[in-house]
């Protein structure tokens, strides 16, 4: 049956030289289309709402976010009507807190196939931070519809969108390699999940617009990426005339370096997770 | 291209002791740090304060090598590091030394139904689970009906697993499993569940794929499926390979070894300090050639010997018999008022014990006033010898071995 090509395999201890072995990531494709498959198909089960709680979560947030900041506090919107100002933020926003939340956790879920079956760990927190697209784009639907309410025509910027969406994934999943390999060994994570989306959200400009920071402290702000990815979203979508600019081209360095990092410390904890976990 | 499938040299696996299964606090981390300040100073001394060692070799020194097309059995008592091998083999977890080649798509069954999600129904975790067993979705397309056919759920694919009694959830995991195909399987005591028809079908179907030439290294407690499906055995003992050599050979040997009792060796040594202690159990009667060894279905006296360092009041003491596929067969408990020091006797008279033959372990436990004093997995093994009085056909064997007379009228 073997024939000339019989793939060998060599078992040792991982030295200090970390690859990535992304063609084993490749290999198990089709894994990480069905661990997303399942996620997504078992998230709504036994609910009353079912889907509707994908579209119920941010148009809620948006209508205190308009009420409280719009209209209360007077929080400026960078000339766009507030509720939608608040929406598009809180698209990307809920993406990456629902992400951060699932895959933060995702390892120690699956701990029973983690002890149990070899596949590349990755395609555990990837595939969680993957299943969030689909309320993404449910809740994107309704965006569309309040564009034509607003009469919001976007500019030639909206063919970025792809790539904020994709910025914002990624951000998602560098902080989520972060949490879900030190929730191996650190059990603490978890509580930590609700404080840091909530702090990280008042981080960002989703109440608020960025242009609320002095103009001098912008760029630093951009190292929280997620204010990049909300003001990205906005400029693409809701035809501001000014780009992001440097706030932008920081938030995108401060993933790449999140993501690096991430990526290394997850696979040097990788070997020890079936034993600890 | 070479003809070995498996190559196994000099393979160590390290665990710490307490972190093994266990997942840290930061608080222990902080605790720890400020505990021992300067430990990171003198790190490698591996001892804590009870001289007792941090870590503990699961596997050490392991060597072999596997031709391709053949069926190797592991066997050893629990804790031997059997699963701990397979784990390393199968990728899970890394050696903390050595080194292994293994030539070819490694599918490994630790546990069938692995992934299984009770909300999703039987159609969509057969697809969920053969991909998380490495199948690729035309593969498990392309094997869907038979493997419902070996399932014998066809009625039931669209229902959801959770509404599954558990015999068609065992029977459906099978089926995925079963159908596995790689170049080199992995099976560790998957079979031990199930009943038993379906357990042979399995069985069978692990022949059927090593005669396609493929590699199994399968890991068993039953020396009867053992015997029938492997051609060579691999006998572990505290982590180190005792033997490896043809299936009669290992087998004999360790069932030689484990009735002669040379297996006690490695009994945890047990603190003086214990308020009591159990120190040895034997068959007291009848008296045979081995104290160990039980040859009548008659009545017989098995004494527990306990050595009690000081008087101890409010006594709660408990007794269990485990197969050796740990199947809890009888168990029961007694409360007495007091326990004088000495060496003292706990005697259990037996009317009969109708099991089948095979390796037992007894587990005693002594209590007082509510704090476990004692605790006991006894060695050596009891082997009841008695003669098989039931169904030639060993998949038909069950847990009683009780004489009948059948009259036809």
């Amino acid at each position: 049956m073997a024939t000339q090509s019989t793939p060998v395999l060599i078992l040792r201890p991982s030295t200090g030289f970390l690859r990535l072995h992304l063609r084993d990531l490749w290999e198990y494709r089709e894994l990480l289309y069905f661990l997303v498959w399942r996620d997504i198909k078992v998230r709504y089960k036994q609910t009353a709402l079912g889907a509707a709680w994908a579209v119920l979560q941010p148009v809620m947030t948006m209508l205190v976010f308009s009420i409280f900041f719009g209209r209360l506090a007077k929080v400026p919107s960078d000339g766009v009507p507030y509720p939608i100002f608040a929406y598009v933020a809180l698209l990307p926003w809920q993406l990456f807190a629902f992400a951060l939340t699932e895959s933060s956790n995702s390892l120690v879920a699956s701990q029973n196939l983690i002890t149990k079956v070899y596949f590349p760990r990755l395609v555990i927190p990837i595939s969680s931070v993957l299943a969030g697209l689909v309320d993404f784009a449910i809740a994107f639907v309704i965006l569309l519809v309040m564009m034509l309410y607003y009469g919001i025509v976007p500019t030639a910027a909206v063919a970025l969108l792809p790539l904020f969406l994709l910025f914002a994934v990624v951000t998602a999943l560098s902080v989520g390699l972060w949490l879900s390999a030190l929730n191996v060994k650190y059990r603490d994570v978890r509580y930590t999940i609700p404080f840091l989306t909530q702090f990280w959200m008042f981080a960002t400009p989703v109440a608020y617009p960025a242009s609320l920071v002095p103009e001098r402290w912008r760029a630093l702000y951009g190292l929280n990426p997620m204010a990049g990815v909300v003001e990205g979203f906005r400029w693409a979508l809701l035809g501001k005339e000014h780009a992001p600019g440097p706030l932008l081209w920081v938030s995108v360095a401060a993933v790449v370096v999140l993501l690096i990092g991430g990526l290394r410390y997850f696979k040097k904890t990788e070997s020890t997770f079936a034993d600890i976990v | 291209m070479s003809d070995i499938a498996i190559r196994v040299e000099k393979l160590g696996k390290q665990y710490s002791i307490g972190k093994r299964e266990r997942y840290h606090a930061l608080r222990d981390t902080i605790t720890d740090a400020l505990a021992a300040p300067f430990r990171w100073l003198r790190r490698g001394v591996s001892a804590n304060g009870d001289g007792a060692p941090e870590h503990i070799w699961a596997l050490k020194d392991i060597s072999f090598e596997v031709p391709r097309g053949e069926i190797v059995g592991i066997i050893g008592r629990n804790g031997a590091g059997k699963s701990t091998l397979l784990k390393v083999l199968s990728r899970i977890t890394e050696p903390t030394e050595g080194y292994a080649e293994i030539h070819g798509r490694i599918g490994s069954l630790l546990e069938v139904g692995t992934g299984f999600h009770p909300e999703l129904t039987g159609r969509e975790n057969i697809y969920l689970n053969g991909a998380i067993l490495g199948m690729h979705k035309a593969e498990i397309a392309r094997k869907f009906d038979e493997m419902v056919a070996f399932a014998e759920i066809e009625k039931f694919l669209d229902t959801p697993v959770k509404h599954y009694s558990s015999g068609m959830y065992m029977r459906l995991a099978f089926a995925v499993a079963a159908h596995l195909d790689p170049e080199i399987l992995m099976v560790d005591e998957v079979l031990a569940v199930g009943d038993l028809a379906f357990q042979k079908k399995c069985l069978g179907k692990i022949g059927d794929v090593a005669k396609g030439g493929r590699t199994v290294i399968f890991v068993s407690h039953q020396m009867n499926q053992i015997r029938r499906l492997c051609g060579k055995c691999l006998w572990l003992h505290g982590g180190e390979v005792k033997m490896f050599a043809p299936t009669v050979q290992a087998v004999g040997a360790y069932e030689a070894a484990l009735t002669s009792g040379f297996l006690t060796a490695g009994d945890p040594a047990k603190g003086a300090h214990i308020d009591a202690r159990f120190i040895k159990w034997e068959i007291a009667e009848p008296r045979g050639i081995d104290p160990h060894v039980l040859t009548t279905a008659g009545p017989a006296k098995v004494r527990f010997l306990v050595q009690v360092n000081k008087p101890m009041r409010d006594i709660h003491h408990g007794i269990a018999l485990f197969s050796n596929e740990n199947q809890l067969i009888w168990s029961t408990a007694t409360d007495f008022r007091e326990l004088e020091p000495g060496l003292r006797e706990f005697v259990y008279s037996i009317p009969t014990l109708p099991i089948r033959p095979g390796v037992y372990n007894w587990h005693v436990t002594i209590w007082h006033s509510n704090h476990l004093t004692d605790e006991w997995f006894c060695t050596p093994s009891l082997v009841v010898g008695t003669q098989p009085l039931t169904h030639p056909n060993d998949a038909w064997i069950g847990i009683l071995n009780v004489p009948t007379v059948l009259e036809v009228r």
